[in-house]
Formats: structure tokens, C-alpha cells, sequence
């Protein structure tokens, strides 16, 4: 599995919000993907949008609910059509599951389209050991191989990348000139490519749907990367999280609305690929070998909890990262796996490590902005403030909030339970305030947990008379009268 | 009204402007004098436990009044949706507070919608921007409310921010826990506030007004924060 670093939230995030450079990016990009969304789903009307976005969140959930018998009914339709089905428990065994495939048809070379369970697997360095070159054939992928690093976000992998960053990779790698034109940066990379697809043994792409009915896996591309990996190289690898079942073929018409403009702001991208099994007899070309591998790691942890259940109905469109004021300042890599953002904060903590990735879920102001621009309505804030409750009150293996916040909270609570207990209170920090307040604010509160706050904002001193006591003076008399 | 611990303690003036706009509006207003906190903050760090105990309490001191009318669109989600969340095992307490969430207001929504107020007889001369509070826009859907309110102000120039649905970085524990990320957002929003050229900013949430204005102060930025009630005082405007 990728190695996960979930448990350096904090640190990396600080390290990003102070880097101006990456500031800078992350506000154009983000910007441009909510302008595009917004353009693309005007068309529709809130109230059209909104339908189909339950329509589609209905869709997701009765095919949840009825995982097994869809995952069955894909093994017997991949079969029919010619093509093999492999369940993964873990990306342990999909990755061998490919290695299997490659060692047995001598492969050297592996072509890859986008895929992020690709990803949450470490495939390119599973390869890699075994002495098989995998490339990736998306642009961003192709950049962040080339720079050794993980996905940034879900759609736009390579988007902190600047234009010379690219250039200077292609200098290294490609021995290229030095250029800063974005369309000869493609041209090279087109090059470089070219020459892969057509020795490549092996073609791996993701899934972003499996229709079950039909065996069906659909790929949403705009590069053209996709159509050729799964058609050029004999043999075609597709691997897919277990949770990307669609019942029947006329659901795929509505995420094929719903998942470009919730991602790029398209009405539709590119290329939208149908890959049913291998190819014909009859046909002429087409790979001859098909496998689909459905992989778990850790999705049946999602399912077995119906509010977690939630989470594995989401389409890897990207929007709530775009929207969230939190991923906007921090970036992906802040977040430690292969899945940032809001979405991130939910599954990344399930599917790898709860305590591990304790930071996460509270790394939001639960402002709601992801929830109201899913596609398929998952409610995010929800899910976060469950992973905190399970922090603070889960099991053994949940439980990582610290005895000074409990202690803390404790004490708030003792403190609010009764009004002369917060009068006691509040009276007693008003008499201490004085040696840290000056006009009716605090520019440095040297308390534990909260000095970071008066760093850069001021804290108000309570007032003189609480509105308690104003009441009592002002207004409660003219009530009583 | 429950008038929120933090006006309660911090901004007692917000909560004597939020007494006179719903005087104003004909609404007769009592203070339960036992009331705290709604439990929030403990709700929000997944202290449910300790959120549930002063629910409990908050629900006891409320349910006998006619309506809960409360100036932050925060603690009004807290009390009115995830109140319901909080004791959805429990159907005793799910049921009190089912009735409580149908009574609980937000300040603007319940002097527009309830007390039928939206041509408020109230002057206040400046350019204002106004702020949609998070929990006030999406949990309750409020937007429209405070806007209508804003307008029928006279002398009241309403400014529309960019991104004015955008969150200012609080959210609570969140600016205590992560204060760098939570400023870096924040600028976005002084930022905002600053080109659209008014003179105060206007929001329905201390939690937000009080991050807000304390950046104000900290960098000597000339502009105002207010809470919306304060504009809408008969003794409101200064100018």
C-alpha cells in the first residue's frame, strides 16, 4: 500500500500555508474549477441539479446495499463476455494479482491510465521491483512520476506543478529544451509516450463506474490516454474499488452529467470509454486478455457501518476539495495518502489507520461547502463530527483525543451546568484578564491550546457585565411589569 | 431567546440590541436567567457525551416558551438540527427535542418570517458587507432573511462581498487547533471585505464576528464588525 504519513498533517500543512508559491496556485486553480463547475450546471437550474444529484445518490446507495449480489452478477457477466474477474482483499494481494498476470505473459512494460485505486495500491512500485517499467500515460500522472510524488488532487494531480517545474522534469528525464510553452510541453510529452503505447505489453486503467448488468467499465477520460491503454497492448488490466458498481447500463447516462461538471465544469469530457471483456474473434485488433480487479482495502469497514456506508458512494469527482476552504489553503499532500480534501478526511482514516489519522477530521470548520456541492450527497460534516465522537468516546484503537482536551471539556461542562457556577467563573477571569487586556482586547493569551490563536487575531476580554446580569438591571423589571 | 454564551459573556451589547429589534417588532421577550451554553463546542470536538448533558439542560430550561429565538446562526442549528442527531437513540429526549427544534428561530428568520417585520422601521447610515455564517447558510438555509432586513434599514447601503458564502476560517476548535490555517483563510475574507468598500461588516454569528474582528484589530484595519441586531436598534445609528 502507499505509504501513508497521515500523522504529519500538521506539520505539512503549516509548511503549505506558508509557501506563497503553492498559495498562489491553489487559488488560481481552485478558482478556475468552481467558475467552470458553477458555468456547467447553470443549464440544469438548482432544482434540476438537485434531482439528479438524489437521483444519483439513490443509484449509488441501492447498488451498496446490494453489493454482493452486483459484484456476483460482474463476475458472471465479465465471464460471459470473455473477461476475468479477481477479487483483492487488500492491496497486498492486488498487486500480486497483477504481477501474476504480468509474470505469466513476460510483460516489461506496463502502460497505465488514471487510477486512484492504483494508487492506494503503490502498483508503480510494486512493478518496479519486480523489474517492470510502469508508466503513467495521464499528463499530471506522467509529470508526478516523473517527480517521484503523489497525487495533489483527485482530477488534477500535477496542478501545483508550475510550467517550468514541468520543463525542468522533461530536461532531466527527456533530455528535452528547456521551453515554457504549455503546447510544446504537451508535444513532448506526446513524444515520449507514443513510443510507450505501442511497446507497452500490458495496459492498466482505473474504473470509474462498473456496470454490472452488462460487465461494463466505464472510463471517463479527456486525454485520449484512456482509449489507448485499453485498447493498444494485448492484455488490459482494469482494477476499481469495489464500490464503483452501477446496476444497469441507462444509470450511466446520469454520472456522465453529473460527474464532468461536478469536476472540470465540462458538460462532458472527451473520450468516455465502454471496455465490456476482450476483444472480439471477429475484430481485428483489441486486447485478448481483459481481468477487472476489485479491490476492498478497508471499503467493507465503510460498508458495514450505514453512516460510513455513505462515503463509498462518492465518484472521485474532486469538488468538495475545490470548494473546501480547508483543502484550498493546505493542498493534497498535506494530507498524507492518496485521498485528500473532505472526502479524504473521512475515507483516508477508515481505510488505513483511525489513530494515525486522527488530525484529519478535525481539520475543518464543518463550514458544510463539500455537502452542498457532492454530486451524490454525501454528507460530509456528518461523517467528520463521527470520526471525532469515535475519538473521543470509540474503542481502544479510536480513541486518540488527549486527557488535557478532556480535562478541558470537563471542566467546560461542570462550568456551563449551572449559572452560578459560569458566574464563578467568568467573574474570576474577569479579575484575571486585567493583566492581559488593554482597550477591551487580548493580544496574547498565554493559555495552553490557545496562544496560537492571539498570534495573529486579537481575543475579546468579557465584557464588564454580562448580558445576564444587563438583563437583570435593564429589562427584567419592565418584564415582570 | 437563548442568547448564546458568547454574547452572554463577550458581546452582552449584541444581546440588548437583539432584545429591543424583537421589542420593536411587537414580540414580547423573556430571559430564561438559567441558561449557559447549548453544548456546541463539546458537540463539535465529539464530546457527545458532555454535548448530550447540557442539551438536556438547555431543553429543560426552553421548552416552555413559545418560541427559542437565538442571534447565531450556529448555536440555532445546534439546538434546531443537531440536537436531533444527538439524541436520535433516545425517544423520549428525540421528541422534546423534535418540538423544541420546530419553536427555535434564528433572529433574522424569525423577525422576517415569524413576526412579519421585513419593513423595519430602523435608519442606519453606512455601507455595509454582509457575511453568510456557515451553519446560518447551510445548515438552516438562511440567506434571504438578512438581506430583506439590511435593505428596509434606512440609509443603509448595502455592499455585496465577493465569495460572501465563503467560511471565515473559525469553526470553533478548528481556529484553536490549527490557528495557522484558520488565519490563512481568514485573510481571504479581509481581503473581500476590504474591496468591497464598506464601512462595517455585518454577520448573524459572534463565533465568525469575533474571529473576524479580532484580524480587524490586529492589523489597524479601519472597518467595523457588527451583529445584524445592532443595526436594527431604534437607538442604533450614531451618525
Amino acid at each position: 500500500m502507499a505509504e501513508v504519513k497521515t500523522a504529519k498533517f500538521k506539520k505539512a500543512s503549516s509548511q503549505a500555508v506558508s509557501d506563497p508559491k503553492l498559495q498562489n496556485t491553489l487559488e488560481h486553480v481552485m478558482g478556475h474549477f468552481i467558475e467552470a463547475r458553477a458555468g456547467a450546471i447553470e443549464e440544469f437550474g438548482d432544482e434540476s441539479w438537485d434531482q439528479m444529484r438524489e437521483r444519483a445518490s439513490s443509484i449509488k446507495k441501492h447498488a451498496l446495499e446490494n453489493l454482493d449480489y452486483y459484484l456476483d452478477l460482474i463476475d458472471r457477466t465479465i465471464q460471459k463476455n470473455g473477461g476475468h474477474v479477481h477479487f483483492a482483499k487488500d492491496t497486498q494481494e492486488a498487486n500480486r494479482i497483477v504481477l501474476d498476470i504480468a509474470k505469466k505473459a513476460e510483460a516489461k512494460r506496463v502502460i497505465k491510465s488514471k487510477s486512484m485505486v492504483s494508487e492506494e495500491m503503490g502498483l508503480n512500485k510494486a512493478l518496479e521491483k519486480a523489474g517492470i517499467e510502469p508508466v503513467e500515460t495521464d499528463l499530471g500522472e506522467y509529470i508526478i512520476q516523473l517527480a517521484d510524488e503523489p497525487p495533489f488532487h483527485i482530477i488534477a494531480p500535477a496542478m501545483h506543478k508550475t510550467k517550468q517545474e514541468v520543463s525542468e522534469l522533461f530536461q532531466d528525464w527527456l533530455r528535452t529544451a528547456p521551453t515554457q510553452d504549455i503546447k510544446q510541453l504537451c508535444i513532448i510529452a506526446r513524444d515520449a509516450l507514443r513510443e510507450k503505447f505501442s511497446t507497452a505489453d500490458i495496459g492498466v486503467s482505473g474504473a470509474n463506474f462498473v456496470v454490472a448488468e452488462t460487465g461494463t467499465v466505464v472510463l471517463v477520460t479527456n486525454e485520449g490516454n484512456g482509449r489507448m491503454t485499453t485498447s493498444t497492448p494485448k492484455i488490459h488490466i482494469a482494477v476499481s474499488g469495489i464500490e464503483k458498481v452501477l446496476p444497469a447500463i441507462e444509470d450511466v447516462g446520469l454520472f456522465l452529467r453529473l460527474l464532468p461538471r461536478s469536476a472540470t465544469g465540462q458538460r462532458i469530457t472527451s473520450y468516455n470509454t465502454f471496455v465490456s471483456g476482450p476483444k472480439f474473434s471477429t475484430d481485428e485488433d483489441g486486447p485478448e486478455e481483459f481481468h477487472l480487479i476489485m479491490v476492498d482495502n478497508g471499503r467493507l469497514n465503510l460498508m458495514r457501518d450505514p453512516e460510513f456506508r455513505e462515503a463509498l458512494k462518492c465518484i472521485r469527482c474532486g469538488a468538495c476539495l475545490n470548494t473546501c476552504p480547508i483543502y484550498r489553503k493546505v493542498g493534497g499532500h498535506s494530507y498524507g495518502w492518496v485521498y485528500p480534501g473532505p472526502i479524504g478526511a473521512v475515507i483516508t482514516p477508515v481505510l488505513t489507520n483511525i489513530k494515525q489519522s486522527k488530525d484529519l477530521p478535525y481539520a475543518s470548520t464543518l463550514c458544510g461547502a463539500c455537502r452542498d456541492v457532492c454530486p451524490v450527497k454525501i454528507d460530509i460534516p456528518k461523517l467528520l463530527l463521527k470520526l471525532r465522537h469515535m475519538a473521543v468516546e470509540g474503542d481502544s484503537s479510536q480513541r486518540s483525543v488527549s486527557w488535557i482536551e478532556r480535562l478541558m471539556i470537563g471542566q467546560w461542562r461542570k462550568t456551563v451546568s449551572t449559572r452560578s457556577s459560569i458566574e464563578r467563573a467568568t467573574n474570576l477571569a474577569r479579575f484575571l484578564q486585567v493583566v492581559v487586556t488593554k482597550k477591551g482586547i487580548i493580544r496574547n493569551l498565554p493559555l495552553p491550546l490557545i496562544s496560537g490563536w492571539t498570534k495573529s487575531r486579537d481575543f475579546p476580554a468579557l465584557a464588564p457585565k454580562s448580558f445576564a446580569q444587563l438583563w437583570q438591571e435593564k429589562f427584567s423589571e419592565e418584564t415582570d411589569g | 431567546m437563548c442568547v448564546t454564551c458568547l454574547v452572554d459573556q463577550f458581546f452582552p451589547e449584541v444581546g440588548i440590541a437583539t432584545v429591543n429589534s424583537l421589542r420593536k417588532a411587537g414580540v414580547d421577550v423573556d430571559f430564561p436567567s438559567d441558561q449557559t451554553c447549548c453544548g456546541q463546542i463539546a458537540f463539535n470536538g465529539g464530546f457527545q457525551s458532555e454535548a448530550k448533558k447540557i442539551a438536556e439542560r438547555f431543553l429543560d430550561i426552553f421548552e416552555g416558551e413559545s418560541y427559542v429565538v437565538v442571534p447565531s446562526g450556529s448555536c440555532a442549528s445546534m439546538i434546531k438540527v443537531y440536537y436531533l442527531e444527538l439524541f436520535q437513540d433516545d425517544p423520549v429526549l428525540l421528541e422534546r427535542a423534535q418540538k423544541l427544534s420546530e419553536r427555535t428561530h434564528e433572529l433574522s428568520e424569525f423577525l422576517v418570517n415569524v413576526a412579519g417585520h421585513q419593513n423595519i422601521d430602523a435608519s442606519y447610515h453606512a455601507k455595509v458587507t454582509y457575511h453568510d455564517a456557515c451553519h446560518l447558510l447551510r445548515e438552516l438555509g438562511i440567506s434571504d432573511e438578512p438581506r430583506e432586513l439590511m435593505k428596509s434599514v434606512e440609509g443603509l447601503e448595502l455592499s455585496e462581498m465577493q465569495d460572501s458564502d465563503r467560511c471565515c476560517g473559525f469553526g470553533g476548535l478548528f481556529s484553536v487547533k490549527y490557528p495557522e490555517i484558520s488565519k490563512a483563510i481568514l485573510e481571504e475574507k479581509l481581503r473581500n471585505i476590504e474591496s468591497s468598500g464598506a464601512d462595517i461588516l455585518v454577520a448573524n454569528d459572534c463565533g465568525c464576528l469575533m474571529h473576524i474582528r479580532g484580524a480587524m484589530s490586529r492589523q489597524g484595519m479601519k472597518q467595523e464588525a457588527m451583529h445584524i441586531a445592532q443595526l436594527l436598534s431604534p437607538d442604533a445609528d450614531r451618525s
